[in-house]
């Protein structure tokens, strides 16, 4: 499978990937680990590609209480960052493991996962339930949202044409603090029919899933099996509704279960 | 036009925007190594290491490896003498009919560069992205443990 004709331009810093990005029918690509496929599918056709893969917007470090992770940052790196080692981080590393394949990880970024927006990508769970935020950049100026703001549907986020995501911000946890990710995958495409993503703090418990709904999401505190039971799950080919909404129920519970162990272990 | 260093060799090549770079190397350089079975970022026949780090071919554009350094399979062996998981491969039967064996031998040396030992956990995670439909996958593991401990 060949892509759609295009152009490709490689941006030398953020204004000059913006300012290419005008072009109406242009769009970003940084591991091209979801864009590349759904080029050759031809469901992508942009007019010019934009590599930012070679700005300065990866890696990860603690400033003012919170963790920066550069969107450019690869699956691979997240997974061998020393500082993600604590428990009340450890979902990060846990779940970038096991998405996609060893050769997928070496190029995807999480930036580009987030704003690719899948319903059932693993890790926007984890940063929803880490309270993760981004920071965006357009011509118009820069702006700073909720996660679960940008989510709106089915590969489908409130990003303008134009905006790009140069900052994702993790509040750190408490000290005392246990985070943690399972999922069941389909056997074949290692999407996952129902994942959560839980963190246990010394002041409360928050659980996000993925893989079960339009959009990953938060689920409301309280009662788990109430909040899976009240919550909109899909059914597909793969997974009833019934069935989808018994695995929430159970991958929470192991995230939770997991995570709470970690927090007796985070200093 | 993309320069690049393919198997220690500083080349150039004119690509269009939406060439991959599985076609750039087969078609352009002749490096028919690099295999395409599925096409769909799924089989993983068709990697190759840029930088260093296994990536499928298939779903690269030519254009992203562009200033990078690729090594395909025709690259891994030096002198005549076969690279070590080569010769484990054909010690501990790592291939039958051979079309994915680029692929895995390639995904194999990334995870050797960074793990010098591997578990069998460890080999069968980092195989997760290259599908094998002949020799049922124990060999392989097998012929990577082999050139792990050899090494």
């Amino acid at each position: 499978m060949i892509p759609a004709a295009t152009r490709f331009a490689r941006a030398s810093d953020l204004d000059h990937a913006l300012e290419l990005l005008a072009e109406p029918d242009a769009k970003a690509i940084a591991g091209g680990q979801s864009l590349v496929p759904v080029m050759k599918l031809r469901i992508a056709r942009p007019s010019l590609v934009v590599d930012i893969s070679r700005l300065e917007l990866r890696g990860i470090e603690e400033r003012d209480g919170s963790l920066h992770i550069g969107p450019l940052t690869t699956w691979d790196e997240l997974i061998e960052a020393a500082s993600l080692a604590r428990p009340a981080l450890a979902a990060i590393a846990e779940c970038a493991r096991g998405i996609g394949d060893l050769q997928v990880r070496n190029l995807g970024t999480i930036g580009g996962s987030v704003v690719h927006a899948d319903p059932a990508s693993d890790m926007p769970a984890v940063l929803l339930a880490l309270g993760a935020r981004l920071q965006l950049r357009s011509p118009a100026g820069a702006r700073d949202v909720a996660l679960g703001e940008i989510l709106v549907g089915p590969f489908l986020t409130t990003l303008g044409p134009q905006e790009l995501v140069t900052d994702i911000v993790v509040p750190l946890p408490a000290p005392g603090s246990g985070s943690a990710y399972a999922a069941v995958e389909h056997p074949a495409s290692g999407f996952a029919l129902a994942g959560a993503a839980a963190l246990v703090t010394p002041e409360g418990e928050a659980v996000a899933l993925t893989g079960v709904g339009a959009t990953p999401f938060v689920l409301p505190a309280g009662d788990l099996r109430e909040a899976i039971a009240g919550a909109e799950v899909f059914g597909d080919r793969f997974a009833s509704e019934e069935y989808r909404r018994e695995l929430a129920v159970v991958v929470a519970d192991r995230a939770l279960a997991s995570a709470r162990e970690r927090a007796k272990e985070d200093a | 036009m993309i320069a690049f260093v393919v198997n220690g060799e500083p080349r150039s090549l004119e690509v269009e925007g939406r060439t991959l770079l599985v076609h750039a190397l087969r078609d352009g350089l002749a490096l028919t190594g690099a295999h395409i079975g599925c096409d769909t970022s799924q089989c993983g026949a068709c990697t190759v290491l840029m930088e260093g780090r296994a990536v499928k071919s298939c779903t690269v554009l030519a254009q992203q490896a562009d200033g990078r350094e690729i090594t395909t399979i025709e690259g891994l062996s030096g002198n005549g003498e076969m690279h070590p998981l080569q010769r484990a491969f054909v010690e501990h039967h790592g291939l039958q009919c051979g079309f994915c064996t680029p692929g895995v031998i390639l995904t194999a040396a990334d995870l050797l560069s960074r793990t010098a030992s591997p578990s069998d956990d460890e080999i069968r995670h980092a195989l997760r992205g290259n599908l094998c439909r002949c020799t049922g996958y124990q060999g392989i593991v097998e012929s990577i443990r082999a050139a792990g401990a050899a090494s």
